[in-house]
């Protein structure tokens, strides 16, 4: 018993924060082994998207399944980048692009002010107006989707971009995570805006918001991504066809092409290319972000 | 900080105001006063197309409870097949993540793509990955059964058609959870394992013993958004089952939005949604009270 039960105490077992290496041939195979093999369960169905888009359609639905196109074609692109028609993707493409480039900047907008003056100034209201704000996070998206849809109806934006754009941006998430941001800064630095004579305005403009471009951009991806791939409130408030955005616009796809498969993932490839290039190029502030949102436990 | 603040405070009283006003204009327009007018509608036989919205009292949410209303069956039913998908994602999605959190945690090289790629899929909308699995999952002609063998009825039969709901969402989202832990595994100070090392534990004992005490507050964060996340579940039985077969994957959001927003039928619709957020926050104090308990770290009892 003690021969058989030793090998397994004197295996170093990775200490799960500290980092040492796997020591052991066999336990380095297996770990790396799972990694690969994890890989391409995460990687695969992406690249599986891209195949069968350049497929022809008996080619995509045969049995047993080829992996590579024998004969690549583009044909299910060409007749999705259209502008106009009963499923114009490009046109839908250009309004997701839009829609989510406006969200973004609203949410700067109104966010970083908000964020400077819970972080940095003093006022009566400020601890309510934080607890009630962050408050919110936890409040299940659902309950205002009925109740929205009546404001945006009153405001007569039922079926425009506006629906899209503005009241995601009442979200607290970005004045929470500016707010955390902005108020590790150092006081040095506007104290000494503040002797040589600078408003309130100036120092935030000057000086904290150059000071916390990371955050910012964190912010600005987040928005992007979220306004980019929202699915339940683009499919209520947009009726006209030419003025869906690219989730909306699928749903609609597959409901029509339910057994052309190339280009039904043609649709979902051309949804999936800006994000995941936003996501290769800005992927040090999405993880950043999605880090700090956790810290707020 | 804040002493410094007040030594050398130089701006008008309502200077704070003017900065927070842009949002508050927001979030008073789409936040406040929905929950109001939410509240409201859910008091009122609301309905959409018509001018007389007559007071109602609690009957939107009584007849929740009355199995002769028209609107029990489909009601509890969506809360029903909401309730057997969060059972059974939430502990795929809050310990699965977690062992993958504790590999990604180790020192190697490619740590970092490594990290992306278990990421990545939470980049993609529900449309996108609801569309890909429909096609992956195809019992006829889609790649799953067509490279093993199999002819599972993956979308089109019970309980297949939840494990395919919940695979796929485990899929997608997994990443976004890893990343929430790997931060919280960062703030656990080594020297508790080397602590731990010397008093000559193994390695689970020190995840035991260590790791997990140490997440504990990280870990309710991750059940609390969890459990909200896939109560909030819609595209996915969307997308992939259209709710079906029958209606056991038609959840408790898809059915208050076809009553709402459908069949305009705002008062019963209101009445569901508050219903289902009150059992949320029921859950969630549950489950804080019920961890909060538990596993306190040893450096800090």
């Amino acid at each position: 018993m003690a021969v058989l039960t030793r090998p397994e105490q004197e295996a170093p077992t990775p200490a799960p924060a500290a980092g040492r290496p796997p020591r052991s041939l066999v336990r380095s195979a297996v770990f790396w082994t799972f990694l690969l093999v994890l890989t391409l369960v995460f990687v695969g169905p992406i690249v599986w998207m891209l195949l069968t888009s350049i497929k022809t359609n008996p080619e995509a639905t045969s049995v047993p399944p080829t992996i590579l196109p024998e004969d690549p074609t583009g044909a299910a692109y060409d007749g999705l980048m259209r502008l106009d028609g009963s499923y114009p993707v490009l046109r839908w493409f250009l309004n997701s692009l839009l829609a989510a480039t406006l969200h973004m900047l609203l949410v700067l907008a109104v966010a970083s002010p908000a964020a400077y003056a819970l972080a940095r100034l003093q006022f009566k209201l400020r601890g309510l107006f934080f607890v009630v704000i962050v408050s919110t996070l936890f409040v299940p998206g659902f309950v205002f989707l009925l109740p929205n849809y009546i404001i945006i109806d009153k405001l007569g934006w039922l079926d425009t971009i506006w629906a899209l754009v503005v009241p995601g941006a009442a979200g607290a998430f970005g004045v929470f995570f500016l707010r955390q941001f902005f108020a590790m800064l150092p006081g040095e630095l506007e104290e000494a805006a503040l002797i040589d004579g600078a408003n309130q305005w100036q120092i935030f403009t000057r000086v904290v918001l150059p000071n916390s471009k990371p955050a910012l951009a964190t912010l600005a991806v987040l928005s992007f991504l979220t306004n980019w791939n929202d699915f339940i409130w683009p499919i209520y408030v947009l009726f006209s066809p030419e003025r869906l955005t690219l989730p909306a616009g699928l749903r609609l796809l597959q409901g029509a092409y339910t057994t052309d498969y190339p280009v039904i993932m043609a649709g979902a490839f051309v949804a999936s290319v800006p994000v995941l290039v936003l996501f290769l190029f800005t992927q040090r502030y999405v993880i950043e972000g999605v880090s700090r949102s956790g810290l707020k436990g | 900080m804040a002493s410094s603040h007040a030594k050398i405070r130089r701006y008008a009283p309502w200077t704070p105001y003017l900065f927070m006003a842009p949002f508050l204009v927001i979030f008073v327009t789409f936040v406040a006063v929905p929950a109001g007018l939410g509240l409201w509608m859910s008091l009122h036989d609301w309905d959409f197309m018509l001018e007389n919205r007559p007071f109602v009292g609690l009957q939107n949410y009584l007849d929740l409870f009355d199995p002769a209303s028209a609107t029990f069956e489909m009601f509890w039913n969506g809360m029903r097949a909401t309730g057997i998908f969060t059972v059974a994602s939430v502990p795929l999605l809050v310990s699965v993540p977690l062992g993958l959190a504790v590999l990604l945690n180790r020192r190697f090289a490619g740590r970092t793509f490594f990290r992306a790629v278990f990421f990545m899929p939470y980049v993609l909308g529900v449309a996108v990955v609801g569309l890909l699995f429909r096609f992956i999952l195809d019992p006829n002609i889609g790649i799953v059964n067509g490279l093993t063998g199999w002819s599972i009825p993956w979308i089109t039969a019970q309980p297949w058609a939840w494990i395919s709901l919940v695979l796929m969402t485990v899929w997608w989202t997994l990443g976004f959870n890893t990343i929430i832990y790997l931060a919280g595994l960062q703030d656990i100070p080594s020297e508790l394992y080397d602590a731990a090392k010397v008093d000559g534990a193994s390695g689970w004992q020190q995840f035991r013993h260590v790791t997990l005490p140490g997440l504990r507050t990280v870990m309710i964060f991750v059940v609390t958004i969890t459990v909200l996340a896939s109560a909030n579940m819609f595209g996915q039985s969307d997308l992939v089952t259209g709710g079906g077969p029958g209606d056991s994957t038609r959840t408790a959001l898809m059915v208050f939005l076809q009553e709402g927003l459908g069949a305009f039928r705002m008062g019963n619709a209101a009445a569901m949604s508050y219903l289902l957020a009150v059992f949320l926050g029921i859950i969630s104090i549950i489950n804080v009270l019920a961890m909060r308990e538990k596993r306190r770290p040893r450096w800090r009892s």
